[in-house]
């Protein structure tokens, strides 16, 4: 997995509230076996018409907003469950998405994946899309080990929270799966004690 | 201390706490598909890790196969190469695979419960947010991520931080015609979409205590559409008479000692929750959605809500090209879809069949039914229901995923509206522009009659159905 430590990024505003994942990558694009190229129908359904032009009035297609940072409406990333979702966005370039609310599997998906969902209260989110819509220029810095976001070269700036273990190894560019092989002499010595007829 | 039975469940699959940090879980049972588990099969042979118990995953192949001419070859060459690497790695790691034409394939969600691999006082995971439906049994079940399904794979547990709990109860009774879909539809059209985000659900009071199994399943199964990380149901001996005997569930002394464990896995009485909900009974009534997401749910008889200031109302509504404050009932619907994880057992079947017994289906819209597995398809043809289907202008297909999700060849059309028994009314969930009207398998089989969506109170006033 990727280190992630701080960013600084012009942000992509999408001021929609309950963004689902069969919106960020429609089912139709599951089909793949393998990690890579989902960014390319990042938003398929947004971004393009059915005769595959580009529609004019999606943000992504608008040159004008570029950045490593989406901004989007509250409980982001609901509905299926799938990760295919973290990796359209990782894909396509983002590396934090800012909300005031992410909808659960998806905001660990996203962490598994080096992704990191920055969760802010309503008030500062609704700041964040004046302060960019108003000036696409506008810079957001993130610094994960502060736990902080800032309108950069301002002093509007809000803490957000993330576990720590998953902190950690954002920091250090750790994953679980390391961790959990670590545990095998402890996962076999519960297996000992566990019903039988739970683990048939 | 009192506890609750999340708590119990949680706590006998404890293995480790990391001081800080998550939870590490257990996992009894983890079933996996062909669309979530590639990438995680590539991710262990890159580790060279192998996988750690081979005996507690079933695999099956769902999502993504045809429900028509199943004992031919996929036609379309990529979900013909995902369903064929679910068989590769499934014989190369020797996990259980219950294959496209196999006697126990179906939908995951369905499969595990009639197979008796689903029990109660289980941790059960899977690559898909629906999991959440194995709780009606009892079992800590949810969805996870393709990184997870890996992790899983590999040391047969997950790193998890106890959710926060939340019991909604329901006491009263259901009033006629009022089925299990209703009463999750009406619970998420008053919790909204995250009213229950990072918590595990309990549902208690005689609603549920009163429900078969297949209806505690349809209401566990869209828990997550209130966000909630799962739904449980105490288990009781509605479950304990479901499961005994099925194929896969423990026997003779295993049996007995099951039945003891599961029979001291209730919620105390003086435990707590995070949040309490209660709901009236008598307050439920026929639902159906006219919106965008699950939460935009009415009673059929009531009017689309006015809510002229929010941006994201009106793109939803403008989507479903309905109008605020207008009524649905008499809109005209181009396809009825009856299937799903949430709506294709025989139960769901068996109701469908006696509404549309000796009778047609309107001739402006197409029906589909899609049974849940291949045991409850053969079970339906035992009990004459394709027959019954059939005479009344049915397609009777195949078991899958179908047109829950536009990922197969089952899809609706854009700008088509579809009354559909699944659990997702996205913009484009049951394909690219497609107008989904989530409702119970009743409110569909009769509007597959009309052709268009009526009071069905009325209806069932008239059709006796209930007594
Ligand atoms: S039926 Fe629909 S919701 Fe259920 S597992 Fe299949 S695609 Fe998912």
């Amino acid at each position: 997995m990727k280190k992630f430590q701080r960013l600084i990024s012009r942000a992509v505003p999408l001021p929609l509230e309950n963004i689902d994942t069969d919106q960020i990558i429609p089912a139709r694009f599951l089909k793949a076996t393998t990690r890579e190229n989902f960014g390319e129908n990042l938003f398929r359904d947004w971004r393009y018409r059915a005769d595959e032009q580009s529609r004019e009035d999606f943000v992504l297609n608008n040159l004008n907003h570029t950045g490593e940072i989406l901004l989007a409406g509250r409980n982001f990333g609901c509905g299926s469950s799938r990760e295919h979702a973290a990796w359209a966005l990782f894909d396509y370039g983002f590396r934090v998405v800012i909300s005031s609310f992410f909808a659960d599997i998806f905001k660990g998906n996203a962490l598994n994946n080096g992704l990191l969902p920055v969760e802010i209260s309503q008030g500062f989110l609704r700041e964040l899309f004046h302060a960019v819509e108003s000036d696409k220029s506008t810079l957001l810095c993130v610094d994960l080990e502060k736990e902080t976001l800032q309108i950069a070269g301002t002093d509007r700036r809000e803490s957000f929270s993330i576990d720590p273990y998953k902190k950690m190894c954002l920091l250090k560019g750790y994953d679980d799966i390391d961790f959990l092989i670590s545990l095998k002499n402890k996962i076999e010595s519960f297996e000992e004690k566990h019903p039988s007829f739970l683990s048939l | 201390m009192a506890s609750s039975l999340f708590d119990k469940v949680w706590q006998a699959h404890l293995v480790e706490r990391i001081p800080k940090g998550p939870e590490v879980l257990y996992i009894d049972r983890h079933f996996i598909h062909e669309v979530t588990s590639p990438q995680a099969f590539a991710d262990l042979e890159k580790r060279g890790l192998p996988v750690f118990r081979k005996q507690k995953i079933i695999a099956t192949a769902d999502h993504n196969v045809p429900t028509e001419n199943q004992h031919l070859i996929i036609q379309e060459p990529l979900s013909r190469k995902q369903v064929e690497t679910l068989s590769e790695n499934c014989k190369k790691h020797q996990i259980e695979l219950f294959a496209l034409g196999h006697e126990y394939q179906g939908i995951v969600h369905v499969i595990g419960p009639e197979l008796g691999l689903t029990l109660p006082g289980m941790t059960i995971v899977c690559g898909d947010s629906h999991t959440s439906t194995h709780g009606a049994f009892g079992a800590i079940a949810f969805g996870i991520g393709t990184s997870q399904v890996a992790m899983a794979m590999a040391s047969q547990c997950i790193l998890q931080s106890k959710p926060k709990q939340m019991r909604i109860r329901i006491e009263g009774k259901l009033k006629k015609g009022v089925t299990p879909k209703d009463v999750i539809l009406y619970l998420i059209s008053k919790m909204g979409t995250d009213g229950a985000t990072g918590h595990f659900v309990e549902y208690s009071g005689n609603v549920f205590q009163q429900m078969s199994m297949e209806g505690r399943m349809t209401v566990c199964n869209m828990s997550i559409e209130m966000g909630a990380k799962g739904g449980m149901i105490a288990p009781d001996d509605t479950t304990f008479s479901y499961i005994r005997g099925r194929k896969f569930a423990p026997k003779g002394m295993e049996w007995e000692r099951a039945l003891s464990y599961w029979k001291s896995i209730y919620t105390d009485v003086n435990a707590r929750f995070h949040k309490e909900n209660c709901f009236d009974a008598l307050d439920i009534e026929p639902m159906i959605t006219y919106g965008t997401h699950p939460g935009m749910g009415i009673k059929i008889s009531e009017n689309i809500p006015v809510n002229t200031e929010d941006e994201n109302y009106k793109k939803s509504l403008n989507y479903m090209g309905f109008q605020q404050g207008e009524s649905l009932i008499g809109k005209s619907i181009d396809y009825v879809f009856i299937g799903s994880c949430t709506n294709a057992r025989i139960e769901d079947l068996r109701l469908v069949a006696r509404i549309v017994k000796d009778k047609k289906k309107a001739e402006n819209l197409q029906a589909m039914i899609v049974p849940g597995s291949q045991q409850v398809a053969r079970q339906a043809c035992e009990e004459g229901l394709d027959h019954i289907f059939q005479a009344a202008g049915f397609e009777f297909r195949q078991a899958g995923c179908s047109a829950c999700l536009g990922m197969n060849e089952d899809k609706i059309p854009s700008e088509a509206y579809c009354v559909s028994t699944s659990n997702r009314n996205f913009e484009g969930r049951q394909g690219p522009g497609a107008r989904t009207l989530l409702a119970s398998p009743m409110v569909a089989a009769i509007t597959a009659i009309e052709g268009k969506i009526v009071d069905v109170s009325r209806y069932i006033e008239k059709m006796d159905l209930f007594n």
